[in-house]
């Protein structure tokens, strides 16, 4: 309560005029997800907007013209002064002295300023602040992306409308490289706005890998160069209800800005009605009796057009999409309608499947995961396809989705010597009151038994917005801020990160930033926002 | 003429009487208007219908480019405009409205009849796929089967901003809702500013200045609800609920005991003191004015006694009154008292139903407000039995969510599905939709209460057959786009999509 008086001789002049009038020190409630070492002490300067700047270090490899920083700096410029105006010439003159400049400076090791993170990205960094200034270090510019927004969250202000930031002291790295979030926009349309601002969300807390559920049953909105029909009759509408080219990359670039990864997903051989109507001969013709009852199955994996066609998509879409990883999906796939085609059963007996249809479908996944092996693609694939047939014959990565006993699934999957990522505990369209998001907090991706070896192959986990039941009216306030709990879960030590109650303050204050920051959070309990949301 | 395409018109709640044929005409935003019928008793001084003309006005045509000015000429299939009839003195309340060449002729006995028309008429209004707008040839007419048909908002556990609760009053206005009940206060904030009392919202809101509702704040509320046809029941409950009371009014709160000395907590009104009734008299004195619906709601629910229990003073008085260890009576005298004190100001009261459950001696006019789900239908013959009116909200608390298509288990509700006589039927007047604050505030409000609460309106307003699951699904889906076209995120039944998606943000 009194420490504005004992810490005052260390604050400079001009900042002194408001800390003898402050009675008690506000301390801002950290920074979400936790880093791996924070020291904070009660030393604070305060910041004027007039006299704030961004600078790249001496020794960095990256200097003005880094797109990728400039950017971040007037992105952050704003979020840690979200109501600056320009004082005019006049007032600064009245003010009792010039306001003390504070400077953040940024230091690269490698530039990279023009590519793309990816599963390598080292996003480590270094933030110690003291008197007057900020040195912000970092191996690559997404590591600087991370660092930047940590120091926007350090940044408070006080009653008095005063900025302050106090002393600290930073070390930080993932604890994952692979923190995703999935977005479905098959089920409903997301217009690119919900998209982008996700992306900002995103990256608020730390989340890396946009995992885009692009197509499925209900509708085909990624419009595709090779094969326009696609969407042409496979969306909901063909000109309102699409991703034309200039969309995606559109979304590609806004990520990498954040240094977000764009993994798209094109789930088949399931999962694939609405490509049925602009691919005629794709799906597989299930049959009643002895006619074509006039429905269609999965992707029919007996005929070489299927395999033709999918390497012309895939192609396009190694072209489109930067990323090395590419999801492929092979979730689900129903074999009623396979059972049910004669061309199947004759292909089945050639193969020497016998009556089992979890070879078909291996013997489909295979061969496309061959294909993008063949783009120097690295595939994930839903954990079906691993359930199928436990010993790979080629490096996949699998994403464990099914709810029970996922983490018994993480030690088999990691015995086979496969990558995994952790989804199933994190779905996030299952609405349940905000107040249960330590559901999320709580999980533990590597209570499993196994080797160091077999950790290592957790890459990392994802939260999942299925679009059932969730379009752009409801998609951000379910999203956030149970997301931020999966976020912090992936991104911090554990040990450190245990309990619930603990994170509690912090996750309310940083909802509230969110909040300031124009992304729609909800609330986790009754009480209040300083800024409150201003939208519909 | 057009062939009729059906599942182009989706109205919302369903009309009592409907007919339509395949015959359809065209409007010409450029021409076409909604006028006061010769005969009608209002005219252009009518506020609230002019500016419901120019509401639904943009309803119908606001999205399109260009109106065409230059088409004067009014062609044969053309309905060229809307009259709005107010027959006043009519004692029937009954809404006509019929769509016939040359003109649609909407009859409604007052104002609120034929808002309620408007909001019809805007419906079946569609557009084909060259985007001309088409209205078949209809004859419909309407009445609610339930008068009393709200919704409950809670800006106490988080503040509303005014944007979001003049929203949902448009959203209310297009699903025929007409009561917003307003639980303005209750623990966690008072945001309520009171001109008696200002240190109410001064010291007991969450911020004594952009944490409130000013009173122009509550004007306006009152007046944007009132264009709609919407009345505003504001709910100040006591005497539990009240902890943000205690702020900015001492000694209205019981202190609590830790053995034999206060613990610095507090708990329900203190219902032992003279100047605690002396507050309720100034206080409802001003609420009486600046609200101007006949009635007030009361509360009374969830009473904790422990509190009560640990006071020596409140036991002593219960030992003079001779209530025993009965606190109920206890409470029963305080909301006694406080009826007695909100009877003066002549307005009526609703109370929840623990009030009625504890025998409070209640006036004839009471509303109960039935909201245990338990034994939900044994509590609405008994309040009925006792000859209260009552209204039904224990099937509709929407803050409550799960996953899947839960309006169904809203829309398959039957209000009057109790043991009771044709008069006892009689006193449920309504049910409301409550959106408890716990978990919600303006990011979220809007989506989880809409198309949910979609299914109470249709429940409340059309008549007791209409229960058709698939058939209220594909109308309900047609309604939610129609609402989100017209600004509202109401959030999807399920997997598919709107013509015109919601641009928010």
């Amino acid at each position: 309560m009194s420490r504005s008086g004992s810490h005052s001789h260390r604050v400079r002049w001009w900042c002194l005029i408001v800390a003898v009038v402050a009675v008690w020190v506000q301390q801002v409630e950290g920074v979400w997800p936790l880093p791996q070492q924070l020291h904070q002490s009660a030393d604070r300067d305060c910041l004027s907007p007039q006299r704030f700047s961004f600078t790249y270090g001496r020794d960095s490899a990256a200097q003005t013209g880094c797109s990728v920083l400039d950017a971040a700096f007037k992105r952050y410029f704003s979020i840690i002064f979200p109501d600056f105006t320009t004082l005019s010439e006049n007032v600064l003159q009245y003010m009792w002295s010039e306001p003390q400049p504070f400077v953040v400076s940024v230091s690269v090791k490698t530039r990279g300023c023009d590519g793309y993170p990816d599963e390598d990205s080292d996003e480590s960094y270094t933030l110690s602040v003291s008197e007057g200034q900020a040195v912000l270090r970092s191996v690559s510019v997404w590591g600087a992306l991370r660092g930047l927004e940590s120091l926007s969250q350090l940044v408070y202000q006080d009653d008095y409308g005063t900025y302050f930031i106090n002393k600290t002291e930073i070390v930080d790295f993932p604890r994952f490289a692979f923190r995703g979030l999935l977005l479905d926009t098959s089920r409903h349309y997301l217009p690119l706005y919900a998209i982008l601002k996700t992306l900002d969300a995103m990256a608020y807390s730390k989340l890396n890998v946009f995992h885009w559920h692009i197509v499925d049953d209900p509708s085909f909105p990624y419009q595709s160069r090779t094969f326009p029909d696609l969407s042409n009759k496979g969306a909901f509408h063909p000109f309102t209800h699409i991703y034309t080219q200039s969309d995606v990359i559109r979304v590609i670039e806004h990520a990498r800005m954040r240094g977000i990864r764009v993994v798209p997903e094109f789930d088949s051989p399931g999962h694939t009605q609405s490509w049925g109507k602009g691919q005629p001969g794709l799906l597989t013709p299930c049959y009643k009796g002895s006619v074509p009852s006039g429905s269609f199955g999965p992707v029919d994996p007996t005929v070489d057009t299927t395999y033709k066609f999918m390497a012309s998509l895939l192609k396009e879409v190694k072209f489109v999409f930067p990323d090395s990883y590419v999801h492929l999906g092979g979730d689900e796939v129903s074999f009623a309608c396979w059972q049910s085609n004669p061309n199947v059963r004759k292909f089945m007996e050639k193969m020497g499947f016998g009556k089992d249809f979890t070879k078909l479908e291996s013997f489909y996944m295979e061969s496309i995961m061959n294909m993008t092996a063949a783009l120097n693609k690295t595939s994930i694939v839903w954990q079906d396809v691993f359930d199928y047939h436990e010993r790979p014959r080629s490096k996949y990565v699998v994403e464990v989705w099914k709810q029970g006993c996922y983490l018994c699934k993480m030690r088999r999957v990691t015995k086979a010597g496969l990558k995994v990522i952790l989804a199933a505990p994190f779905y996030l369209d299952l609405p349940i009151p905000t107040h249960s998001w330590a559901r999320y907090y709580n999980v533990r991706p590597l209570a499993f038994r196994g080797t160091d070896e077999q950790k290592k192959l957790v890459i990392g986990g994802e939260v999942a917005m299925w679009g059932e039941y969730v379009d752009a009216t409801n998609l951000s306030p379910r999203l956030w801020p149970r997301a931020c709990a999966a976020a912090e879960r992936l991104w911090s030590n554990e040990e450190k990160t245990l309990n619930a109650d603990l994170a509690f303050p912090r996750l309310k204050e940083f909802r509230c930033e969110l909040l300031r920051r124009g992304i729609q959070a909800e609330p986790l309990f009754v009480g209040h926002c300083r800024h409150e949301y201003d939208g519909l | 003429p057009f062939v009729l395409q059906l599942d182009e018109i989706s109205l919302w709640p369903l009309p009592q009487k409907f007919q339509s044929s395949a015959v359809a005409f065209k409007l010409s935003p450029g021409s076409f208007q909604i006028v006061h019928a010769k005969q009608s008793s209002a005219g252009p001084s009518c506020s609230i219908l002019v500016n419901a003309f120019r509401r639904y006005f943009e309803y119908m045509f606001g999205d399109l480019k260009k109106h065409e000015k230059s088409r004067k000429k009014v062609y044969d299939s053309d309905l060229a405009e809307l009259q709005v009839w107010i027959t006043s003195f009519c004692s029937l309340c009954v809404d006509e409205l019929s769509v016939d060449e040359p003109s649609a002729v909407l009859k409604a006995a007052n104002v609120w009849g034929a808002l309620r028309g408007l909001e019809t008429f805007s419906q079946l209004v569609y557009r084909d796929d060259y985007g001309a707008n088409n209205i078949n040839k209809t004859d419909i007419s309407d009445f609610p089967r339930f008068a009393h048909r709200g919704i409950l908002l809670d800006s106490s556990r988080h503040f509303l901003p005014l944007k979001v609760i003049l929203a949902n009053l448009e959203a209310m206005a297009m699903n025929k809702f007409n009561v917003f009940h307003w639980h303005i206060v209750d623990d966690p904030s008072f945001p309520y500013m009171s001109r008696t009392f200002p240190d109410l919202s001064q010291k007991g809101a969450y911020h004594p200045f952009t944490h409130v509702y000013t009173p122009s704040d509550v004007k306006m509320v009152i007046e944007f609800a009132r264009m709609r046809g919407i009345r505003v029941i504001p709910e100040f409950d006591t005497p539990g609920h009240t902890q943000s009371w205690g702020n900015g009014q001492l000694n209205l709160l019981t202190p609590c005991y830790s053995g034999s000395s206060p613990s610095g907590t507090f708990g329900p009104v203190n219902p032992i003191l003279n100047s605690s009734y002396d507050f309720m008299t100034q206080f409802f004195k001003e609420i009486s004015t600046v609200f101007p619906d006949a009635y007030i709601h009361l509360g009374g629910d969830e009473v904790d006694f422990s509190c009560w229990k640990s006071n020596p003073d409140i036991k002593k008085f219960m030992v003079q009154q001779g209530f025993g260890t009965d606190y109920s009576k206890l409470e029963s005298f305080y909301i006694q008292r406080l009826l007695d004190i909100v009877a003066a100001t002549k307005k009526g009261y609703m109370v929840w139903q623990e009030v009625f459950d504890n025998g409070v001696k209640l006036k004839d006019d009471t509303v109960v407000e039935v909201w245990i789900g338990n034994k939900m239908e044994e509590e609405l013959q008994n309040v009925t039995g006792a000859g209260f009116t009552t209204i039904l909200s224990a099937p509709w608390y929407l803050d409550y969510i799960s996953y899947g298509q839960d309006w169904q288990r809203y829309y398959k509700v039957e209000p009057l599905n109790f043991p009771g006589t044709d008069a006892q039927k009689k006193l449920v007047i309504g049910g409301e939709a409550c959106l408890w604050g716990e978990y919600v505030d303006a990011t979220n409000l809007t989506p989880r209460l809409w198309p949910r609460a979609s299914a109470v309106a249709e429940r409340l307003w059309s008549d007791k057959s209409v229960t058709d699951v698939g058939n209220a699904y594909k109308r309900l889906v047609q309604h939610r786009c129609r609402m989100v076209k017209r600004g509202i995120p109401a959030e999807p039944l399920f997997v598919g999509h709107c013509r015109q998606e919601y641009m928010g943000l």
